[in-house]
């Protein structure tokens, strides 16, 4: 089942290094205009964050990535999958809510995506299993989703979406439930977990600190209609795992300069 | 063994309301020297079922039967619809309107009918029960269906599920607990429908039996088949809760959180 998108995959390596492009997308939502002439590449085992008012399309983004939503102009290309239908199931997506389903236990939540695809449950819950332990969720398979603390479900809802092993990986807002301890070391452990994973992952967060923490670039966006308006690279000297790096001068000067650029658009913050 | 006692504990409160109002039932019918062919007390009731019990039986057994097959039916024929007018949107609007405003007919009015088309045996009794039960369990199965959150459906999809994946493994179990509340009002109504269905027109069963009592003044009889049918549904009734229970075993625990006033 894997190997028909891996060949593609290999095929559009040869061309382009991106593994997942957007270019001049459109899309309208009840006569409004969300997004207008929206570009975006991402290359293998870099990491995106777009930040922007609440309203100004980040989400949108994500779902039209994923293929929940369809473009009204433009291309999208993840994977080397430009259909709809084909990107739906190819690209891992974590929403911002959990959506823990509350009758199926941890184990059984974190295995949905490879059941769906037809991965028996032997093989999908050793797939669990091996995995477990880097998440943090090891001691807790056998629990229901209710029993759980809000970081954890967090965890767990990743775990269920790279599960399937896709190359392009998108994040919603994944930490913007939790208190801001739990989000700070969950942050600090979606750095370790993605970084040997060689995906091009898509973050949307409203906290600029998140996305200077996390990403290799951060994409600017403004509203009416959502657009890309700057692009920051984040190149920071000091190591990303170090506790103290959100109180380094050039940290600072990042999130003084993303915040000047945002607040030239749009009131934020 | 805790869990025993404080299940005594719990009924302890129903069961002695329920044997004070047997006693006051009693003693005021003597006291009062009510005739017993009007109001005979539990005692003479009691007396009654024990005298005839045996054709007390073969009469319940006859209803219970009519109440499964009907609850039976009435069930995956629900189910079918159900399933179909969230699939279809050209079969809800054909079926959905129809099923509602059937339900501003008097059913009682159709059993006559039924009797006359069908004739007096027991397929006039299944479909009553089935004209009884059936709304209730549709319309609890269509709004559970319906209880699944676009974000959840969406949830599904981004992981390549087909449509008949997310019924199955979203949607159906989503609809659980609506669908056992809605099970359990039709169990209690099918026993209902089956009583309706043998009064207009049967020569067995618990509601012949009442009609035929009731034409003799034998209101001790009537007493005795209406506490033999309320054994029946409560049965039944047990049985779908306990049938719930079992299926909804892994979903968070809700009856905890009952708001009280007045006592903690």
């Amino acid at each position: 089942m894997n190997s028909a998108p891996q060949k593609t995959h290999s095929n559009l390596e040869a061309t382009n290094n991106a593994l997942l492009s957007f270019s001049g997308v459109g899309f309208d939502y009840e006569n409004a205009t969300i997004l207008e002439n929206v570009s975006l590449t991402v290359d293998r085992g870099e990491f995106v964050a777009l930040v922007g008012p609440s309203g100004c399309g980040k989400s949108t983004i994500l779902n039209l990535i994923s293929g929940v939503l369809e473009a009204r102009s433009g291309s999208i290309t993840a994977n080397g999958q430009s259909n709809l239908a084909d990107r739906l199931g190819n690209v891992s997506y974590m929403q911002q809510k959990d959506l823990l389903l509350p009758w199926r236990s941890v184990a059984e939540n974190s295995r949905l995506g490879l059941e769906l695809r037809g991965v028996s449950n032997s093989e999908s819950s050793a797939a669990v299993e091996k995995l477990a332990e880097s998440f943090g969720i090891a001691d807790v398979l056998d629990s229901m989703p209710w029993q759980l603390s809000g970081g954890m479900r967090q965890r767990v809802a990743l775990l269920r979406a790279v599960l399937p092993d896709n190359p392009v990986l998108l994040l919603d807002e994944p930490f913007g439930a939790l208190d801001a301890i739990t989000r700070s070391s969950l942050q600090q452990w979606l750095l370790n977990v993605l970084d040997t994973s060689n995906k091009a992952v898509v973050l949307v967060t409203h906290d600029v600190e998140e996305a200077i923490l996390l990403a290799d670039r951060v994409l600017v966006m403004s509203s009416n209609p959502g657009h890309i308006s700057a692009e920051v690279k984040i190149n920071l000297d000091a190591s990303r795992n170090d506790a103290t790096i959100s109180t380094s001068s050039e940290f600072i000067d990042l999130k003084r300069h993303i915040l000047d650029l945002l607040g030239n658009h749009e009131v934020t913050q | 063994m805790n869990s025993i006692r404080s299940r005594f504990i719990d009924w302890l409160p129903a069961v002695v309301t329920i044997v004070l109002l047997l006693v006051a039932w009693e003693v005021l019918v003597e006291v009062l020297d009510v005739q017993h062919w009007l109001l005979p007390p539990p005692s003479v009731i009691a007396a009654e079922i024990s005298d005839s019990f045996g054709f007390l039986m073969k009469q319940a057994r006859t209803t219970s039967i009519e109440t499964l097959i009907g609850f039976v039916a009435s069930v995956t024929l629900a189910v079918i619809i159900a399933s179909g007018i969230v699939w279809s949107r050209t079969v809800e609007r054909s079926l959905y309107p129809i099923i509602i405003t059937s339900q501003t007919i008097p059913i009682i009015t159709l059993a006559p009918l039924l009797i006359i088309w069908v004739g007096p045996d027991m397929r006039s009794k299944i479909i009553v029960i089935v004209l009884f039960t059936f709304f209730p369990i549709v319309i609890s199965l269509v709004s559970g269906l319906r209880s699944v959150d676009q974000e959840m459906v969406d949830m599904f999809r981004t992981l390549g599920a087909s449509p008949w994946q997310t019924f199955r493994k979203l949607m159906i179990p989503a609809a659980l607990p609506n669908f056992f509340s809605g099970l359990k009002v039709a169990a209690v109504f099918s026993v209902i429908g089956a009583v309706i269905g043998e009064w207009f027109g049967s020569s067995t069963g618990l509601g012949w039996l009442m009609k035929i009592a009731g034409g003799q003044f034998q209101t001790a009889k009537i007493f005795g088949a209406i506490a033999v049918l309320s054994i029946l549904a409560m049965l039944l009734f047990a049985a779908v809760v306990a049938l719930e229970k079992w299926s909804l075993r892994k979903y968070p625990p809700t009856a905890k959180r009952v708001i009280r006033l007045g006592e903690s």
